[in-house]
């Protein structure tokens, strides 16, 4: 260890780390939970099937807005915009970077996968195997700030979400109705709004830049809410992983015939 | 109730040293610090230790035990088992002087090159006026007692001591937050400082900061990434860029 903690003048210690506890448990778990989530998406995205129930009107957040002709017709509720799609093509392709940018950009999720990916650092106080670091001053990193620009997206995205989530209920005969998969997409969009609203550049934007927060009462109002729920974005941020997974494994699993939805009216 | 510890305190200085074993009493409601002074009473007078108040509030016993970057006095023996050994270093992001005592002026060079809070013109010493609102997220920072422990697990420069001329570390990121959330500070560069100056963009928010703070300062999500925003706001947004420019937007 010639450079960080071995340079020249400071105490010299052999070991990279003397912390005796399990640091690597979280990355580890961290890294585990991020690939299988990322496998299990990558496959239901290019699966082309099992995407919506149409007595339901059940339509997966991964292939929301369904907007291809290749979707099926009633799953097409704000329109058609293009045309078939090849085999493997996720049927929501210009979506899913937004989603993603949203996440790789986000202030916790960078926490995670600097760590747990990138090992920079692995956990505190211990060493990082890189010799060189320039943080996020360089492209590509540097592009950390448009995280705003993917929230305004976001925004977007957890509305349409919303409206899937509303056109959820829909009963057997045409009617109104309420099964659990109107209960758990409507759980997922609020999860949704709930991450996308507790965003670091959100409560920039709806108050943090102020300077006096007297002179903007209501602003100061929204950016004490937001702030309460900011302490809650990583929880939230692994918490909507979940609901995206388990909205659309329940609706695959409906759409398959593999299990029938519970119904509580019509 | 008393018992015999096991410690590891790092003996040495710039030119080398080592782990050296001790066994050493330990009483009921001792922390690590007060080992440290019956280690210095009986066994080895000439252990340096820098120390003050033993309150957590003067920030000067700042140590790694068992590799983590703590406050010796506030690190209760009562957190570890009888039978652990307890592994005392100095910090290992600063120069060593002498057993657990480094050089950390390389913070106080930093403290220097921040400008100073600059109240609006007209206003005098004794007529500061500003609403508790208004100045309460400037107060969180003011709790830092300056025990450079947030500096000293920054992997920033920990682990890349070239990075220290180009990196201020996230007790001066706080204070650049501080001054530019203040509600009488005049200055409208603070951004741009921390930015050009202190280098605010080799920051990878993985809060190590945070985690070890021992005022329990928000560091990251109150202080860095707010200032991280304002930065994106005065360099990096187009939209505020012409906002700016067609004079929709204050600054």
């Amino acid at each position: 260890m010639a450079g960080g903690v071995g340079s020249p003048g400071r105490a010299q210690i052999p070991w990279r780390t003397l912390r005796g506890d399990r640091w690597w448990f979280p990355p580890a778990v961290t890294f585990t939970l991020i690939v299988l989530w990322l496998l299990y998406a990558l496959v239901r995205t290019s699966m082309q099937r099992d995407y919506f129930v149409a007595t339901y009107h059940y339509l997966t957040p991964f292939y929301s807005p369904c907007v291809t002709a290749s979707c099926h017709p009633d799953a097409r509720h704000v329109g058609t915009w293009l045309g078939e799609m090849p085999p493997l093509v996720p049927y929501a392709f210009f979506l899913l970077p937004i989603l993603l940018g949203f996440r790789l950009t986000c202030y916790y999720y960078r926490k995670a996968y600097y760590r747990a990916f990138w090992l920079s650092p692995p956990a505190c106080a211990v060493a990082e195997p890189h010799a060189k670091y320039t943080g996020e001053t360089r492209f590509p990193l540097i592009l950390q700030n448009a995280h705003r620009y993917f929230f305004y997206a976001a925004v977007v995205v957890s509305g349409m979400n919303t409206l899937d989530a509303f056109d959820g209920f829909h009963g057997k005969d045409g009617g109104v109705g309420v099964g659990l998969g109107t209960i758990v997409m409507l759980t997922n969009a609020a999860f949704l709004w709930l991450y996308t609203l507790s965003c670091h550049s959100c409560r920039h934007l709806i108050g943090g830049r102020l300077k006096h927060f007297s002179k903007h009462p209501l602003r100061y109002r929204a950016w004490t809410i937001v702030s309460r729920l900011n302490t809650r974005h990583m929880q939230l941020a692994w918490t909507t992983l979940g609901t995206l997974l388990v909205t659309d494994l329940y609706i695959a699993l409906v759409a398959s015939g593999a299990l029938t939805d519970l119904r509580f009216y019509n | 109730m008393s018992y015999d510890a096991k410690f590891r305190v790092w003996r040495g200085d710039a030119s080398g040293g080592e782990l050296v074993d001790y066994t050493v009493e330990v009483n009921d409601g001792e922390v690590v610090l007060d080992i440290i002074h019956r280690l210095q009473a009986t066994q080895s007078g000439d252990l340096a230790v820098r120390w003050n108040c033993k309150a957590g509030k003067c920030g000067s016993c700042s140590a790694e035990v068992n590799g983590i970057p703590r406050l010796m006095c506030m690190t209760r023996m009562s957190t570890f088992t009888e039978t652990e050994t307890v592994t005392v270093t100095p910090m290992r992001a600063f120069p060593v002087i002498r057993d657990l005592v480094t050089d950390v002026s390389f913070n106080y060079e930093k403290a220097r090159q921040i400008p100073a809070f600059a109240p609006p013109e007209g206003v005098a010493r004794g007529e500061y006026r500003m609403q508790q609102v208004d100045v309460e997220r400037s107060q969180e920072f003011r709790k830092c007692i300056e025990c450079f422990l947030c500096q000293n697990t920054c992997h920033v420069v920990r682990d890349h001591e070239e990075n220290k001329e180009a990196f201020a570390g996230p007790r001066f990121l706080i204070r650049a937050a501080e001054l530019d959330m203040h509600p009488l500070d005049a200055r409208d560069d603070r951004a741009d400082f921390a930015r050009d100056e202190q280098g605010i963009g080799m920051c990878n928010i993985t809060k190590c900061c945070t985690e070890v703070c021992p005022e329990h300062i928000r560091i990251t999500d109150n202080g860095i990434i707010p200032m991280k925003e304002r930065v994106v706001g005065k360099r990096y947004d187009p939209l505020v860029w012409l906002g700016n420019k067609i004079g929709r937007r204050k600054p």
